[in-house]
């Protein structure tokens, strides 16, 4: 959940990386500057024990043959690696990666650019914004529970015997309503169900913040010429809010990479792995099987791929900004 | 997340007369209220099937009201988890987290954002890079390391780990706040005689207290919600957190429903209580941090 919330606050602040950079005061001194050098030192040490040293010897264990624990460790090279690009597992895992960015980033998107549209744009000037942010607020209510309580709660709903949904099926005279989560042909459509209900209010809210900073005057100039919502939307709103965009994608697009919980609680990556996902088939390698060179060379495949696909979505919000700034 | 109940105020506060024509307004409201009421049908059968009897259950269904109140579920629930100890757990956890997170994100900051150090850009792309590490590239070091310092099974393993990784986004948000604080302000400070240590206690501090009181709150909420890294380093039932609890009793025989309800209920509340009452700091918060 925690990439979830970086978004409001980096909404709130766009482009506030950049002014670390900018060097609009006066430069000072070099051994001034120097000596600001210790309050990085907690900072340093904390950075290298919690994320540097672990990184570099997860990088190490990728490259051995180990169990774990007392057993030996034996080197052999890129052979984790070159196992892993023969394992259908693993890219079933990957595969399913891409449902996963469907479900938290693709849907929840296009929905909440409608809804925060309709929201603000409509129903708030119609019935009032106390209207609006009441509904804002129930979308968003799911966003606040901890990810693995919502799975647990839709775990039981879906269960195949004492599950709400099929209880209630049998009730209406369904004779054998599906085993929603324990059959390979809809268990991914079940999870997928519910990330989208987890995920839709993050987008929804951060919108229509970032659609209060739109100058009201373009709306009210567009409605005067004669512009129904919908020309609205494609003309003002997408437009506007594609910096609030940018931001919603990646951080959304970086959490459904490295979704784990949700899996855990709902699947473990079953039945024959047809919810299986990256971040679990490393933890199931490394606590499950003891087979951790395989689960540490996983983790650094899943790493690279976060890293590149984060960087496309930084340069293509880079190389947009830079078209809009020219014309 | 921050503006998420406040009603924003403004031109648009009030309903427009324009708008107020057509009957095309009522199906928009519908579409919107059926999207809102489907997003709180978990909640609702959450709620009407915590307290209610297993037989109730598999007479009336879901969607009956109970007939009669069952706590039964709440009680098996709160036995079998220690409830009150993983409460604890978890409070104790992400308190310590959000203030350690939020004092080692200002000290960080303040070397970037104020005292301008070189290379600093290459710092918070360091720590910007180290938020988007899935923590599966880092849990096996992790988890030996704090073997071998006596740390396994240890809530303090816990705390460090979540303070640094927190402290990541925390540095890169308040070195961007900080890299637009006033310089007058420190030269001011500065011919005043006081040294670094004190012009951050006395004149950075309280200027970004407001951003520091919503990075702790979403420290708090984050450290609380995490899942991965307490499930592995956490592995005795006196050390656990109510996420690894709730998860860790599933598949169980006695998982009734009322039981996984009344469960689920408990579990999120305190999330729901927490959030409640900082909502209104969390969107003056944000407000104060940005607007210069």
């Amino acid at each position: 959940m925690s990439i979830e919330s970086i978004e409001t606050a980096t909404a709130a602040h766009p482009g506030a990386a950049v002014a670390t950079t900018s060097s609009a005061r006066r430069p000072r001194r070099r051994s001034s500057r120097l000596g600001y050098l210790p309050y990085l030192v907690p900072g340093a040490i904390g950075f290298a024990v919690v994320i540097g040293i672990p990184f570099v010897m997860n990088v190490v264990y990728s490259f051995q043959k180990w169990k774990g624990g007392e057993a030996p460790h034996h080197w052999v090279g890129f052979q984790n690696y070159v196992d892993l690009m023969h394992d259908a597992q693993f890219w079933t895992s990957f595969r399913n990666s891409i449902a996963m960015i469907i479900a938290m980033v693709v849907i929840p998107t296009l929905i909440g650019l409608l809804l925060a549209s309709v929201l603000f744009d409509y129903l708030g000037k119609t019935f009032g914004s106390r209207t609006a942010a009441f509904l804002r607020a129930t979308y968003y209510l799911p966003q606040i529970l901890p990810v693995v309580v919502a799975g647990v709660l839709w775990n039981w709903i879906l269960n195949a015997q004492t599950g709400a949904v099929n209880v209630l099926l049998r009730s209406l005279g369904v004779e054998n309503p599906p085993n929603w989560l324990g059959e390979p042909k809809t268990a991914l459509a079940s999870v997928m169900l519910m990330l989208v209900w987890v995920q839709i209010g993050y987008p929804v809210v951060v919108f229509m913040s970032a659609l209060q900073r739109v100058d009201p005057e373009l709306y009210e100039a567009a409605e005067l010429d004669g512009a129904g919502w919908w020309r609205r939307f494609r003309a003002i709103t997408i437009p506007q809010i594609r910096p609030e965009t940018f931001v919603v994608v990646l951080t959304c697009t970086v959490a459904a990479l490295k979704v784990f919980g949700p899996i855990y609680v709902l699947t473990r990556g079953g039945p024959e792995s047809s919810t299986l996902v990256p971040s679990y088939y490393s933890y199931l390698n490394f606590f499950d099987k003891s087979k951790v060179g395989y689960g540490a060379a996983i983790a650094n495949v899943l790493t690279l791929v976060i890293v590149v696909v984060a960087g496309i979505i930084l340069v293509a919000q880079a190389r947009y900004e830079r078209k809009e700034g020219v014309r | 997340m921050a503006a998420v109940t406040e009603v924003a105020p403004g031109p648009t506060s009030r309903p427009d007369e324009r708008h107020r024509r057509g009957k095309a307004r009522w199906a928009v409201l519908a579409g919107a209220a059926v999207v809102a009421l489907v997003m709180l049908v978990p909640f609702v059968i959450m709620l009407l099937n915590a307290f209610k009897s297993p037989s109730d259950y598999s007479q009336h269904g879901p969607l009956s009201w109970p007939q009669e109140v069952y706590t039964q579920g709440l009680k098996n629930f709160w036995d079998r988890t220690d409830f009150p100890v993983k409460l604890l757990n978890s409070i104790f956890i992400s308190a310590v987290v959000s203030v350690a997170g939020v004092v080692l994100s200002l000290l960080n900051a303040y070397a970037i954002g104020i005292g301008r150090i070189r290379g600093r850009l290459w710092v918070v792309t360091l720590f910007l890079l180290a938020t988007m590490l899935p923590q599966e590239a880092l849990i096996y070091p992790l988890f030996t390391m704090a073997q071998k310092v006596g740390l396994s099974d240890s809530q303090w393993s816990v705390i460090i780990i979540f303070t640094v990784i927190q402290s990541a986004f925390g540095t890169y948000l308040l070195a961007s706040v900080l890299g637009t604080f006033p310089p007058a302000l420190l030269e001011a400070a500065q011919l005043d005689g006081a040294g670094r240590w004190r012009i951050l206690w006395r004149v950075v501090l309280p200027i970004v207290r407001p951003t520091m009181v919503v990075l702790m709150i979403f420290f708090f909420i984050w450290t609380w919600n995490e899942f991965f890294i307490p499930l592995v380093m956490l592995t005795t039932n006196d050390t656990q957190t109510v996420p690894v609890a709730l998860a860790s009793l599933q598949g169980d025989r006695m998982m009734d429903a009322p039981t996984t309800n009344a469960g689920a209920l408990v579990s999120l509340l305190p999330a729901l209580i927490f959030f409640l009452i900082f909502q209104r700091t969390l969107t003056r918060g944000v407000t104060a941090g940005s607007v210069k």
